[in-house]
Order: structure tokens, then sequence, then C-alpha cells
């Protein structure tokens, strides 16, 4: 089913959490709401699922208005950050009970028979008679996700799915729920604020900064042209040099280190730790090497460039390169804003 | 703004709770602070600042006190031998401190009556030392801290459960002594707690009837509480006296509660930002 | 103790250990225990037969019989209240709650007598709806009803006041996740909120019903303490106290004792089913209660 939402918005007393927020999201898409805490992310997913009400604007499930349909009627699964499983009720009775409390009476043995087909999709067969207290804390995610995919909901909208949970636990949860997924093609919307998380999940990604949508686009789009200094920041490590646009060309300090594309006038340059090489001649900005840090897959250098600014350059294993060494960076992807638009995440 | 419920039975529930709210609470309190108000303010200083209600006063407040400064002590102690050590029949110890909340006050007061009076197991030995407790303002102090003891141990002992002992240990690898621990590493600690245990117990202290009366003597000017002195007041049919009374020791208990209140916050304040 | 050796904590030196014990245990035993006990030595002391005759008493029996009634009354209805209150303070956002949350609790710091008071100013012949009532010849003072109303005002707080910490911890993820599944509002209180907060409720009625059959100084103003008719037990123990029938009256409170004694093991019977410890217990309070809600 499609979602759409139409310019929503949202306060909680005085504060916006959701202002004015326009998505639509496709039948069968699998959408990430990235942005950091305070962003609004959870607040437009459970406006979605009718467990806050918007204060403006419409939400749209298919053609249908659904902005005043209340939770219960809604038919959406939602998937609560800590699971919410109902701790007095079996692995069972907890995903039995959207079907047994709802108006379509099904026998015991339907009931049974549908239980044990999701435990068998969520790989947890055989666990039907343990309490929530009683599995892990992925189990324990996978059931809710059970419960929720009982009532065959058209919506499935899933907060933080994966926020409690290991690293080494998540990494695997994630590609086994792209898997469901691509299974299943239910539409679903999840809430994250780990990018690594909403890139490798989502068809598409939608990041959010203080209640607006600043950029939304497959993982592609966003992590190769994002659009803002913030959305840029917000995806991962980068460096950030002051520059400045003359005749078209990027300058930091007096070194030109690529072509313009934005207007002229002071700039602002950003560049990923393993978009700049370290070489020991020819041109480039100069910098000197502070500390070396060794990992599995590579170097990465600690230095300052001659003009003062701090900067981390990732090297392949092999170059060498210690603390004083003398280097020039050259720079092989940048993005580049107008001065003044960046905004610390 | 659309207002709107996302969980059901918002209107039944806080129907039920004003409905209730207004008809047991505050129908019967704005009756009496009415019938109080309507005595006019001259009158109603007559009445409040008489001899025999200013002597009820002061017995009150200072049994009250003291008895608060008892608890306050062996509160303290009792919450701490019971969650620091053990000791045989220390299941049995932390069972019996509810006894004052659980016993009706009027079984109490006969209790503790017959214990202190003249010919009773503990008041013959101590008539014997020329201390007389039954009929007497110590009487009253006995009655009151028994029945506010509970209030003491029971909020200051979740607290010192609760004690990180990593914060006793940091003091000691820094040489304090165990006098100077406890004096400013764990009482400063506690200190909201027992402030809150204290205005809990002192203002249930003030109220306190059934279990005082049978000890008091009840002589007007030295051993008759506030309270008492309101219910005699009805019984003299002298409504508008008792009505006044009673107000006073409504609107003490207002103040006392804002005052717990504003404790409370307080303490909250410290707990949140540690 | 055992072979876990552990540096000695604050106050563990023998010497402080043993004189602290010492003294709570000595000063527990003449504050606490002892008036329990002569409550039984005194009711025993002329014999058990003594004892049994002033039970089997018509007016004692009636006591007995109008301290439960009222109980079956007041602890029901209480409870209701209880539950509606906690429900609607913990589950919903609505100006005024604080407030609410204050109100209730404010029986707790009200003297039994003024309560009583403040009911004889509503229903009495002086009071708002006395003279209305006496013409339909209703009677509410000086009767089971007032005694319930009054039962009722004194322990209002008391099943709310477990429930709202614990629901307040407890969230509403639960019955939001209910909710969503399709469940019905009763559905969802009786089959996801109810089975979480029933050993709290049950602590909450179990102090309601100790209280309400112990409430002496609310219900001595009400009752009128007409002897086979409106005295409770509570009051039933005054009267015979006051008549010099000290062994009838300890026989009389001795009952009130055993109920005392039962509501404590109940407690603890509860408390260990976790219930009583949920939220900030030390801090008894409505301010305690109330946390910022999470946006």
């Amino acid at each position: 089913m499609k979602i759409t939402l139409e310019n929503v918005e949202k306060t909680f007393d005085t504060f916006p959490a959701v202002r004015g927020v326009s998505l639509e999201v496709e039948s069968g898409e699998l959408v990430a709401l990235l942005g950091p805490s305070g962003s609004g992310k959870t607040t437009i997913l459970r406006m979605v699922a009718g467990l806050e009400y918007a204060d403006g604007g419409r939400i749209l499930f298919g053609a249908k208005d659904a902005t005043d349909i209340p939770v219960r009627e809604r038919g959406v699964g939602f998937v609560f950050q800590h699971y919410a499983l109902f701790p007095h009720m079996t692995v069972a009775e907890n995903i039995s009970f959207g079907m047994k409390v709802s108006r379509r009476r099904r026998s015991r043995q339907e009931i049974d028979l549908r239980v044990d087909q999701l435990l068998s999709l969520v790989k947890l067969e055989g666990l039907n008679q343990r309490f929530p207290s009683q599995i892990s804390g992925g189990q324990r995610q996978r059931v809710a996700l059970a419960r929720a995919l009982a009532v065959d909901p058209g919506v499935l909208l899933l907060d933080e799915p994966f926020g409690a949970l290991d690293a080494s636990v998540r990494r695997d949860l994630r590609r086994w729920l792209r898997e469901l997924h691509d299974e299943l093609s239910i539409t679903t919307l999840f809430v994250t604020h780990d990018q690594e998380e909403a890139l490798d999940l989502a068809d598409r990604v939608v990041i959010l900064d203080q209640g607006r949508i600043v950029q939304a686009g497959t993982p592609r789009e966003v992590c190769r042209s994002p659009n803002s200094a913030f959305v840029t920041r917000f995806l991962g490590d980068t460096n950030h040099l002051p520059g400045e646009i003359r005749n078209g060309r990027v300058y930091v300090g007096d070194i030109d280190i690529a072509p313009a594309a934005t207007g002229e006038g002071p700039a602002e340059v950003f560049a990923r730790p393993s978009d700049i090489s370290w070489e020991t001649g020819g041109p480039g900005v100069g910098a000197t090497a502070i500390r070396v840090i060794d990992r599995p897959d590579g170097r990465r250098i600690l230095a300052v460039t001659d003009r003062g600014h701090g900067i981390e350059i990732d090297v392949e294993p092999d170059v060498a390169v210690e603390a004083g060494s003398r280097g020039n960076l050259r720079f092989t992807r940048m993005n580049v804003y107008p001065a003044n638009s960046a905004r610390t995440p | 703004m659309r207002r709107r419920r996302v969980l059901p039975g918002f209107g039944l529930s806080l129907g039920i709770t004003l409905f209730y709210v207004a008809l047991i609470l505050a129908l019967p309190i704005g009756s009496l602070l009415f019938k109080a108000a309507s005595l006019g303010p001259e009158e109603y200083w007559r009445i409040v600042s008489s001899g025999r209600a200013l002597a009820s006063y002061r017995v009150t407040v200072l049994s009250a006190a003291a008895a608060t400064l008892f608890n306050l002590v062996f509160g303290l102690a009792l919450a701490w031998v019971l969650v620091r050590y053990s000791f045989p029949g220390k299941r049995l110890v932390d069972a019996i401190v509810d006894l004052p909340f659980a016993l009706p006050t009027a079984v109490a007061g006969i209790a503790l009556t017959t214990l202190f009076a003249g010919n009773g197991w503990f008041g013959s030995i101590l008539a014997e030392a020329g201390i007389k407790v039954a009929y007497t303002p110590l009487g009253i102090i006995i009655a009151m801290a028994f029945t506010s003891l509970p209030f003491i141990v029971r909020t200051v002992q979740p607290v010192l459960e609760d004690l990180d002992p990593a914060l006793e240990e940091a003091a000691q690898s820094l040489g304090g002594s165990d006098a100077a621990i406890f004096r400013k590493v764990i009482l400063p600690l506690l200190t909201p707690a027992l402030l809150a245990g204290v205005s809990l117990a002192f203002a249930r202290s003030l109220g306190e009837f059934g279990a005082i009366i049978f000890i008091a003597g009840n002589r007007p000017f030295s051993t008759e509480i506030t309270a008492l002195l309101a219910f005699i007041r009805l019984e003299e049919y002298d409504y508008q006296a008792a009505a006044a009374i009673a107000s006073v020791l409504l609107i003490t208990a207002f103040v006392m509660l804002a005052v717990t209140n504003a404790l409370q916050a307080r303490a909250l304040r410290y707990t949140r930002r540690s | 103790m055992k072979g876990n050796a552990k540096p000695p904590r604050v106050g563990d030196r023998p010497a402080i250990r043993r004189t602290l014990i010492a003294t709570v245990l000595l000063v527990g035993a003449i504050l606490i225990l002892a008036p329990l006990v002569v409550i039984f030595a005194q009711a025993f002391s002329l014999g058990i037969g003594t004892f049994a005759s002033t039970i089997a008493h018509p007016d004692t029996r009636h006591a007995i019989f109008l301290t439960v009634v009222t109980a079956l009354i007041a602890v029901p209805v209480n409870t209701a209240f209880g539950v509606a209150a906690a429900w609607t303070i913990t589950k919903f956002d609505f100006p005024g709650k604080r407030l609410l949350t204050i109100v209730i609790e404010i029986p707790f710091s009200i003297s039994p007598i003024v309560a009583g008071v403040a009911y004889l100013f509503v229903y009495g012949l002086q009071g708002l709806f006395g003279p209305m009532l006496q013409s339909a010849e209703i009677k509410v003072l000086f009767a089971l009803p007032g005694i319930v109303l009054a039962s009722m005002f004194v322990t209002a707080p008391f099943v709310a006041r477990e429930l709202i910490p614990l629901m307040q911890a407890q969230g509403r993820d639960l019955e939001e996740a209910a909710t969503s599944l399709g469940a019905s509002g009763w559905r969802t209180f009786f089959s996801v909120t109810l089975p979480n907060i029933r050993w709290a409720l049950l602590y909450g009625v179990v102090l309601c019903n100790a209280r309400v059959m112990g409430e002496f100084g609310a219900v001595s103003v009400v009752s009128g303490n007409i002897r086979g008719q409106t005295n409770t037990l509570p009051l039933y123990v005054e009267l015979l106290y006051h008549d010099y029938q000290t062994v009838g009256a300890f026989a009389a409170a001795s009952v009130l004792t055993v109920l005392a004694l039962v509501t404590i093991v109940a407690k603890i019977l509860l408390e260990c089913q976790g219930a009583g410890r949920a939220g900030p217990r030390a801090l008894v309070g409505p301010v305690a209660i109330l946390k910022e809600k999470t946006p």
C-alpha cells in the first residue's frame, strides 16, 4: 500500500517536532527515516501509525485519507523500539494476540497454524511456549516483528528496529530483514539514527533535521550528492576546510583544487578521508602528519595543513608516512557549499 | 489544534476520577471551609485564638515535633540496622515495622495506655523512677512516635539499599574515617529521603487522633490535642467552633503537603542530576 | 560472612554493630512489640471463656458485621476509583494532571477528625444537604452511608498511589502495541494492563481494606456511636474501654490485631511478587510519582 504524507505537522506543547513534512512511500518500498535525535523521525512514524495525531496536514494510505483513522483500525504493523512484548504472555500468545482480538473470528487451529508459520518465517521455530524474558534481544525483536505481521498489515512500521541490540546481532538481523522484505514486499517505513543501517537496508533514505526533510533519495543519491553540509556530515566522517570560489575554481588557501559548480565567494569544502590522497610531490595543499593510526584495511593519517586545519586521510597500508612527515593533499572528490550553510549535526 | 487521544478510555476514566474527587474529597472539604468562612473574620479569629485552642496547638505541635525528632533518630537507626546488618530475626523486625500502619489507631491507643498506665508493665517501672507517661504530654509523644515510625523507616530504607557502595569505597580510599564518611557522604545522600519522611511523620502526628485520646488524659490546656478539641466542640453541638478548629487543622495539612512536595521536588532534582 | 570476606563497610565495626542492633531491638520491643503482646495478654487475661463470650456477644458480632459491610462497599468502590485515576494520570497528558495527582493524595495529610467534621457539614442537619435529606427521610449521617463515605474519604489514595508509580514506570508501549493490533479498550485493559499491575493492585486493596476496617477518627464523628447499630469494631473497642470493660475491649481489639497481622503477612507476600516497589518509593508523594513525559 502506498503511503502519502502531505505537509504533516506536529507540535508538542511548544516544541515543533515535525514541520510540514511531505513524503511518498511507494507500495512495496522499504524506506528509512534517518536523522539525529530530536529530528522528528519517530514522531512521523508514530503519526503514520496513528499513535500520534497530526496537528496539520494529511496522511493517505493508498487513496484513502487515514489522518483521522484511530490506530486500532488503521491496519498497520508497528514494531516498538523496545519491542513492547507482553511480558505475561508466551511468544505464541504474543503473536496470536492480534488475531484473537480481531473482529474476524478465527478457529484455534487457524491461529495455531498461523503462529507456527510466522515463527518459521522469523526463524524461531519451537519457541512458542517461551516467555519474552526467556529469549535473547534479537529473538525478541523477531517475535515483535512476527506479532506485527500476524494481523496482515498493509504497512509495516519499525521504530529503531535494531537500536537495542549488539553490533554483531544488528548486522545479521539487518540483512535478514532485507531478505524478509523482498519476500513479503510489504510497504515498510523504519526509523534509525544510524546512517550505516539506513544505507544498508533501505530502498530510499529520507534524511531529517529539526522536523524537516533535508534530503530524500536512494542510498546512492544521498551518498554521492549530499545536498547540504548537514547531510554530508551526517552520513559519515568528513573533513571540513574553509575555501573560496574564484573564477569558477575552488581554492583552499592559495591552492586551486578543483573546478567549482557553485557561485563565487567564500565556501565550505568537505572531503571524506578516503577522498584525499597523500602525495610527497607535486601540487596540493601542504600538510604535516601528526600521527598515523594503523588499521587492518589501511592507515589513517592525522595531519595539520600549513594553515592550521586538522585533517584526516585514509591511505593504503603500504604508504610510507610517519609523524612529522611532510606531504601534499590531493582532493579526488569533494562537496563544496557556500559558506555559513554548515551546521554541526 | 485537534485534541484526540490515542489510547481509549480517557473520557470515562477522567470522568470517574473527577466525579469521585468532587463527591468524596472536594465537597466535604469545600463545605468545611465554607462553614468556617461563614463565621466572619472576627468570630473565626476569636475561636481559633482562644486560650484553650492555643494551648491545644502548642501541645500538638510540640509533641509532634518531639515524636518526629525521636523517630528521625530511631527510624534512621532502624533502617540502617535493617539494611546494613544481618542478624537472627531480622525479617521479623522488618515485618513488624509496618504494625503501626496496619494496626487500627484505637487499638494502638488502648494498648499503649495499658502499657504506660501507672499499673502497666512499663508504667509501673517508670513510676518508681518518678516518671509519669500516661495522661501527660509524654504519653502523647509516645503515641505519636508509634503511629508515625514507619514513615521514616520506609522512606529511608530503600534509599539506603540503593546507595552505591562505590561511594563509600571511594571515601575510604581517600582516607575518610567511618564517622566522617557517615557524616559527609552517607547522611547527605539520605537527607532528601529523611526530609520527606520527617514531613510525612510530622503531618501524621499533627492529625493523629485515635492513638492519642486514650493515653493523653485530655485535660484542657495541658494534654488536649487540637483534633480532640474539634471533636469535643462537636459533641457540645458548637458546630461553628468545630468548623473553625477543623479548618485550622485542614489548612495546616495543606501547608504540610506543600512543604512535602517542595522537599520532594528538591530531592528529585538532586537524584535527576546524579 | 561465610567465605567471601570483604573489607568492612562503614559502621561494620563489631562494637558499633552490636550497639546499634541491641538499641534498635530494645526500643523496637518496647515501642512496637510490647503493644502487640499486651493486646493478646489482656484479651485472654480472664481466660479463653471470657474472650469467647465477648466475641460471641451480639454487639461484638454486629460491630464485626458492620465493619465487614463497610469494607465490602468502600474497598471495591475505592479500587475502581484508583484504577480509573491511575489510568487517566498515566496513560494521558492533559492540563491539570499534576494538580489532580496532588488532590488525590490529600486525605493522607488530613486528620481523620477533619474528614469526619467535613462530612458533617455536607450531610448533617447544619450542612449543605442535611435539611434536604431530612425531609426526604434519607439517613446518611449516624448510619451506614456516612460511615462508608468517611471511610472512602480517608482511604481514597490507597489504590491509586500504588498503581500510579508502577504504571508510570511501565509506560504506554504495551497498551499502544495492543491497540495497534486491534484490541478494544477493555480488552487492552483486561488482557494487557491488568496482568502487569495485578500485584500492585492487590497490594493497594489490602492496605485500603486494613485502613477501612481500622478507621476510627473519621468514623467516630459521623457514626453517632449507637451501640448495636452504628458501632464499627474500632468504635466498639473504644466504647468497651470507656465502659471499663478492659478485657472485652482487648478481646474485640484482638480481632482487629489479627486483621493487622494478616495484612502484614499479605503485604510481605505481595512484596515478594514485586508489589510496592515500583517507582521512587522512597519519596512518597505526588511529585515523585509524576516524572516528565517523553515526546
